[in-house]
């Protein structure tokens, strides 16, 4: 199992090289050089500093190589330094947003709860839901119940996020009233009221992206089911005289969970992705509102490195799926 | 298609026929006939096709000078505009057929521009051994590439300039269906990899090699026409994906100029207005969805219908 989860650790490390490399040529490539558009809004010694950390007059493979030290040295440096009171990022440049003039990850940290507390209670929601009503569906395929829940994980899978919801805004807070349309970020829960507060804020953009997670993950129970039901296994259990209770909960469903407890971690960072979207629409000042304000600021160093971050969320849930994969099922782990 | 659906419909239920269907053609029609929900998608999407590219020229409102244009603001949906006027006065149910026309193109552009990368990719990792490693590295790494984001930035960086060269509606249409193919290949090379790995094998192939065939002539006579099946249905899915990311750009306000809409950028106008004018998100909403949910279902009903195993049954 070691040999396995490192041999997968040493395969992350060229393909999160390789991304790096994509997103530094894009912005680097693209018409305009990006330290020619810094902000005149930045005070010269500053700029003076964020062109020398980035060799601006060096030849492109150096520029990159300054950056990934920028992105993999300086500033896990400065995080050392602030748990530990070390200094070993003494005078190394930091990389600043140019729309706040506050160093990137400083920006990330203050957002990243934000998005964690919206996006993290959807998604539990989404797999809470997911989870029974694939049991269920395959339990009795073809039934009322199963025919239902097709249906609502088909709809659900199709239609984008950005439609249902503003459908949703437009039921639960415009006509009903029940719900506020925009999430107020600044609400800090103190006491039983504003909790209550926080939960009906909390509930169109957990509703919005609950169902959609749930929709996907219910198909691959559903399906990941009914390819264990058939098993020679479960007849034998059945043979056995096992109640049918044993027979589908624990013998049926610890094998189907398998594929389907990949699915769940695969899809971890790419509600991250998706959740820019419910972030915009509902006003979640989060990690994907911080993109797209930075996008429609040309604020470059903060796109590069929240872009940056994106991937690494994603090889890193790749590893652990992988991973998790390997422990549930020891045929996947070929040492 | 025609002839056989005509054949089909005199006779009975095809699932409860005792003899073999006279082709597979007929076989695959049968099977995607049987399921409802593919049924019901071919039929919306016809039917959405058929009114963005036939719509125009039954409805065609007179143009309406900008003072007359002021007086038909926010007008709720009436016998002169059916789906309301938007905040300039514009007809809806024009701009939707607009808007549409432009959506399908991006999506099947898109698609196909997907699938032919995907195809290629996929044939030679496939067939030459010594490709196989690297090409399945660089399409692992694409997989990895955090999408939106990425999009999102190819938009940013090069909209202004390409909109430059090429005038502001071919910019955004060419930049926006190359950004979307180019970074949605990778299913269809990883499936067609696959197959090819299998087929290679094949006592035909070996035919053709053993005869003299070169390697491009094995490929395109004898490999090419057996990945068609799954390759369609990659396709089809990857129509409702592209259409599904080309909106949720638009809706991010990096998609399409106002004045060349899509579904997704009708939307993202309506929705300074979605309290008092709800109809006006809805309708473009509606269209993106039924488009998607309808091509999920051909591409459900595709995959029975290409699968021998199951059409057997």
């Amino acid at each position: 199992m070691l040999t396995f989860t490192l041999r997968r650790l040493l395969v992350a490390i060229p393909t999160l090289l390789f991304i790096s490399l994509i997103i530094f040529l894009l912005v680097d490539l693209a018409p305009g050089s990006p330290l020619s558009d810094i902000p005149l809004t930045v005070p010269p010694d500053v700029r003076q500093r964020m062109i020398e950390a980035l060799g601006a007059d060096q030849p492109v493979f150096v520029r990159y190589l300054l950056w990934l030290r920028q992105f993999f040295w300086v500033e896990p440096a400065y995080l050392l330094d602030g748990w530990l009171g070390t200094s070993l990022a003494e005078g190394e440049q930091r990389i600043l947003s140019w729309q706040s003039r506050s160093p990137v990850f400083t920006v990330i940290g203050q957002r990243l709860p934000q998005t964690l507390t919206v996006i993290g209670t959807a998604y539990l929601l989404g797999v809470a839901i997911a989870l029974p009503i694939g049991i269920y569906s395959a339990y009795r395929q073809y039934s009322m119940f199963d025919q239902f829940g097709t249906l609502f994980a088909m709809i659900g899978f199709s239609v984008p996020t950005f439609f249902s919801g503003t459908l949703f805004i437009i039921i639960f807070a415009v006509w009903l009233g029940w719900f506020p349309t925009k999430y107020d970020t600044q609400l800090s829960v103190t006491d039983w009221a504003t909790f209550v507060e926080q939960l009906r804020q909390m509930a169109l953009p957990v509703m919005t992206l609950g169902l959609a997670n749930a929709a996907v993950i219910s198909r691959y129970m559903r399906s990941s089911m009914l390819d264990n039901m058939t098993q020679d296994y479960v007849r034998t259990a059945r043979a056995k005289g096992m109640p049918e209770r044993t027979v589908v909960l624990k013998h049926v469903l610890r094998n189907s969970m398998i594929p389907v407890v990949t699915v769940i971690a695969l899809g971890i960072p790419s509600i991250f992705g998706g959740a820019i979207i419910t972030e915009n629409l509902f006003g979640v000042n989060g990690i994907g509102a911080a993109l797209i304000g930075a996008i429609n600021a040309s604020d470059l160093p903060m796109v590069q490195t929240l872009a940056f971050i994106f991937a690494v969320l994603i090889v890193a849930f790749n590893l652990i799926a992988d991973v998790l994969y390997g422990l549930l099922d020891p045929r996947i782990r070929y040492d | 298609m025609t002839d056989i659906s005509a054949q089909q419909t005199g006779g009975p239920q095809p699932t409860s026929k005792p003899e073999k269907p006279a082709s597979a053609r007929s076989a695959i029609w049968a099977q995607f006939r049987s399921h409802k929900g593919a049924v019901f998608g071919l039929a919306v999407l016809g039917f959405l096709v058929l009114a963005v590219l036939i719509g125009p020229w039954i409805w065609h409102p007179e143009k309406l000078s900008v003072a007359q244009a002021m007086k038909v603001r926010n007008q709720p949906p009436s016998l002169q505009f059916p789906l309301g006027t938007d905040q300039l006065g514009r007809d809806m149910l024009q701009r939707m057929m607009q808007a549409g026309k432009v959506s399908l193109a991006v999506g099947f552009v898109a698609m196909i521009i997907a699938i032919t990368f995907g195809t290629l990719i996929g044939v030679l990792a496939g067939y030459f051994r010594r490709l196989d490693g690297p090409l399945m590295r660089m399409t692992d790494m694409f997989l990895a590439l955090p999408l939106i984001p990425l999009l999102l930035v190819m938009v940013m960086l090069f909209r202004d300039d390409i909109a430059r060269t090429m005038g502001p509606e071919l910019g955004a249409f060419s930049l926006i269906v190359f950004a979307i193919g180019i970074t949605s290949w990778m299913q269809a090379a990883r499936i067609v990899r696959g197959e090819v790995l299998a087929l290679k094998e094949r006592e035909y192939v070996l035919a053709a090699r053993s005869i003299g065939a070169a390697p491009h002539r094995i490929i395109l006579r004898h490999i090419l026409p057996n990945v068609v099946s799954p390759v369609m249905v990659a396709a089809t899915l990857g129509v409702a994906e592209a259409i599904i990311t080309e909106s949720v750009l638009s809706f991010l306000g990096l998609g399409f100029p106002p004045d060349f809409p899509t579904w997704g950028r009708l939307l993202f106008d309506g929705l300074q207005y979605m309290q008092l004018y709800p109809e006006r998100v809805i309708w473009p909403g509606l269209a993106i969805s039924l488009t998607v949910l309808s091509v999920n279902y051909i591409g459900d009903g595709l995959r029975d219908a290409l699968d021998p195993r199951i059409r057997g049954r």
